[in-house]
């Protein structure tokens, strides 16, 4: 991190949930014989990378002492309209992909002005967008689900990117780009006036606001880089499941979310790592892809991922209490 | 007037670092009303909280009918008959004026809440004190005006025999206040003991029978209101002490530069027609008593409440200023009353405050260049001294001494060349102080233009090159220094311009 010496208590919180994941991982493998194969490691990265880019971006809006609830029925709704575009209208993929984007960072741009410029509580206003491209995607798909091309047809070549197969072998690739991503915009977040005053308007709005700083702009920004990043995770989303139905999506944002604040994000804004929110989401991301090796099925895997929120919650909130005794 | 009801004698109470109450004594009869004055921080409310038990006093008694007591909370001290109506209403906006006045004592009728019962309750505290209010009515229909009345309702329905009221008319308007006037002297023929609090030397010479005056803690002396005028009043509230080091002289001529001119401006109640002047090199005074609209005026100029009217004028150029991004831009800093509010970001670093306001000159292309970003924070914490292991401290480690200099060296950065300081020195201990005001001196002569807000006449005195003093949301006069004294201050913050 350059010059910059990572602060120790965000150094620690990282450090642990590294130590956390390397101990699932450990756990599993004793636990059990079948989940020490290769294809576990590919259906952990596949199951990951929609989460993890949907967890870096949510970051900014947790930062800025909001949510983004909008991310999960989004990141379906733009998968459907830039899918209907390549089945439907013969688009190139790549075209389709742009048209995907745009529109993330349309609804990023729409949250972001009901929430910084007019107002409105984060958690209502992007339940209703959440509400709207969920529509909006079951519009765009007319109710049908869509698939983007699948490997071998023309057009396929995007699935490439996340999964590379030479030969027999399949490389889980695209955690190559999600780190990369997770490092540039933890360098965004660190080294920039975008995340400085990310930071500065969860942790003192008034105190930004006094400062001449433009807080309307920049509390826009949070939201527009979240619809972004849910776009580039309806991509990866796109590339790594065989067919999105509409409809769905929702629920998807929780675990992005969870991800975050098991990484660090402070629940009440002010504070986060990005680098932290990449190691929080595979915590989750094992949760769900080694209980069921042990015999624990979905309604299990749920209970404990709440457990461990619950924890890392709690973690945020004594380390709060013990700064404001100090 | 009847017998004492109440008596308070020696109280005395100390929090750490302050002596809030230094052997104060003070009483009040049945029909009377009896007014307690003195300046911010004089003690006033600290002696009814521990009247009514929401602080436990180190030493002296209370004698309340006759019988030593000792209140152990607010609760404790309505059953016995001893209720305060507060400034800020305590009331639930969405429930019924009758819900109000009984909540938490509401009447039953089995398991369910006997409405019709409260409101016939309520209907006769109403016609016992003569007001016309609907107990049906929702509270936050009502005016601020009625909801007090609905404040004072409940206090009587708790049978009240002391009944304090502590600067009731702050948020009233004149016809209100009348009506307010009526029920006090209504309560007054009721023969129940009344202490009023209030800043305002007309309204204590309308409805009071006596006054008690505190200063820094202790009690002064109680006057009968008939047989004193106002001189004697505020004689009392400023005393005899002799200021430390006053200034004597201003430093800046009268034909300096102006930088700053503000005219008529109005925003709401708290700033109506406020025109003044900034010179360059000088440090202007903001006096006045709370709630005189002085602060409200700062952040309406600084753009961060919006503005109704006026025209400001920087180094002579007409500029618009809608938001705080514009008044920093024009080169102007505002330093909150409120730092931890308004002011620093505490969970950041020395190094990231500093250059919250101009973080655009130490960008390296998209990137922020900590490097420099720490050098000019080095910079401003060696030419402030403040006191700090490194730049890469947190600020909510520091001070608050050293945290006002982090906000200071965050408007030098900005380079900005108006600050205005809004209680400086509040919650700053003493020889930090020192240092802050030598540092203003040091800034001002410098060449920045200073307008300072300050509630302590201590600090007026000692600072301004000219004073401008305010009452009630207007700027009631303007004085060099040469010719201020205390009296001249207390006179004008407390004079009614009507």
């Amino acid at each position: 991190m350059g010059n910059r010496k990572i602060p120790a208590k965000l150094l620690k919180q990282e450090v642990i949930v590294f130590i956390v994941v390397i101990a699932l991982l450990g756990f599993f493998c004793v636990a059990s014989p079948d989940f020490r194969k290769y294809t576990t490691i590919l259906t952990i990265m596949d199951y990951s990378y929609y989460i993890v880019l949907m967890a870096i971006g949510v970051s900014f809006p947790l930062i800025t002492g909001g949510v983004d609830l909008s991310i999960g029925t989004g990141l379906v709704c733009y998968s459907l309209a830039g899918g209907y575009l390549i089945v439907h209208k013969g688009w190139p993929t790549g075209a389709a992909m742009v048209v995907s984007l745009l529109f993330g960072i349309i609804i990023g741009l729409i949250n972001g002005i009901l929430i910084g410029v007019m107002g409105l509580p984060p958690f209502l206003a992007t339940l209703c967008t959440c509400m709207i491209t969920r529509g909006l995607g079951s519009i765009c798909s007319n109710n049908f689900g869509i698939s983007w091309p699948t490997t071998g047809q023309p057009g396929s070549w995007f699935r490439s990117i996340f999964k590379l197969t030479i030969g027999d072998t399949k490389i889980p690739l695209g955690f190559v780009w999600v780190l990369l991503l997770a490092i540039l915009m933890h360098f965004v977040l660190n080294h920039t006036k975008i995340g400085r005053y990310t930071i500065a308007i969860g942790s003192n709005k008034e105190a930004a606001i006094l400062s001449g700083i433009n807080v309307k702009f920049y509390h826009i920004m949070a939201y527009v880089i979240s619809g972004f990043f849910a776009a580039l995770a309806s991509i990866a989303y796109s590339a790594v499941f065989a067919t999105v139905l509409p409809g769905t999506g929702a629920g998807f944002e929780l675990e992005a979310i969870g991800g975050a604040i098991i990484g660090g994000v402070s629940a009440t804004g002010g504070a986060g790592s990005i680098i932290g929110t990449l190691i929080g989401v595979f915590v989750i991301c094992l949760l769900k892809t080694g209980l069921p090796f042990i015999g624990l099925q979905a309604n299990w895997q749920q209970i404990v991922t709440g457990v461990v929120l619950i924890g890392s919650v709690m973690v945020d909130i004594i380390k709060k209490r013990k700064e404001s005794r100090k | 007037m009847g017998e004492v009801i109440l008596q308070m004698i020696d109280i005395d109470k100390r929090f750490p670092g302050v002596h809030a109450l230094n052997k104060v004594s003070f009483d009040v009869k049945r029909g009377e009303v009896h007014a307690l004055m003195g300046e911010n921080g004089a003690g006033k409310s600290t002696l009814m909280k521990v009247l009514t038990g929401i602080y436990t006093k180190d030493s002296g008694s209370i004698v309340f009918e006759g019988k030593e007591v000792e209140f152990h909370g607010a609760r404790e001290a309505q059953d016995a008959g001893v209720v305060i109506v507060h400034q800020e209403l305590n009331m639930v906006g969405h429930l019924t004026v009758a819900q109000n006045i009984f909540i938490g004592r509401e009447f039953k009728k089995g398991i369910r809440i006997d409405d019709k019962k409260m409101n016939e309750e309520a209907a006769k505290l109403f016609e016992k004190l003569n007001i016309n209010i609907d107990p049906t009515a929702t509270m936050s229909d009502l005016t601020v005006g009625k909801q007090q009345m609905c404040e004072i309702a409940k206090a009587i329905s708790h049978d009240a025999k002391v009944i304090i009221f502590d600067e009731p008319t702050a948020a009233l308007t004149e016809s209100e206040i009348e009506d307010l006037f009526k029920i006090i002297r209504d309560l007054r023929k009721q023969q129940m003991a009344i202490v009023y609090i209030s800043h305002r030397m007309d309204e204590i010479k309308v409805i009071t029978d006596r006054v008690t005056v505190m200063r820094d803690g202790c009690y002064v002396g109680t006057l009968v209101t008939e047989e004193s005028t106002k001189d004697d009043i505020i004689n009392m509230m400023v005393g005899r002490i002799i200021y430390e080091e006053p200034k004597t002289k201003s430093r800046v001529s009268e034909d300096a530069p102006v930088v700053l001119k503000v005219e008529h401006l109005n925003a709401g109640r708290m700033v109506q027609d406020v025109s003044f002047e900034l010179r360059k090199g000088e440090i202007l005074g903001f006096s006045g008593l709370m709630g005189a609209g002085r602060t409200e005026t700062a952040r309406a100029i600084f753009g961060a409440d919006p503005k109704e009217s006026g025209e400001i004028f920087v180094n002579g150029k007409k500029t618009v200023i809608n938001s705080p991004e514009d008044a920093v831009k024009a080169g102007i800093g505002y330093l909150s009353e409120d730092r931890k509010r308004f002011g620093i970001v505490v969970q950041k670093t020395i190094a990231e405050n500093t250059t919250m306001a101009d973080l655009g000159n130490y960008m390296k292309g998209i990137f922020i260049d900590k490097k420099k970003e720490k050098k000019v924070a080095k910079e401003f914490v060696d030419s402030l001294s403040t006191k700090t292991p490194s730049v890469d401290q947190l600020v909510v480690n520091l001070s608050g001494g050293n945290q006002q200099k982090v906000v200071i060296a965050k408007w030098l950065c900005k380079n900005c060349d108006i600050l205005i300081f809004d209680e400086p020195t509040r919650g700053i201990d003493v020889g930090a102080k020192n240092e802050i005001y030598k540092l203003m001196n040091k800034l001002a002569a410098e060449g920045k233009s200073i307008i300072m807000i300050s509630s302590e006449m201590t600090e007026i005195l000692r600072m301004s090159d000219r004073i401008v003093v305010m009452c009630e949301g207007k700027k009631t006069g303007e004085l060099r220094i040469e010719d201020t004294t205390q009296e001249k201050i207390m006179n004008l913050a407390t004079r009614d311009i009507n």
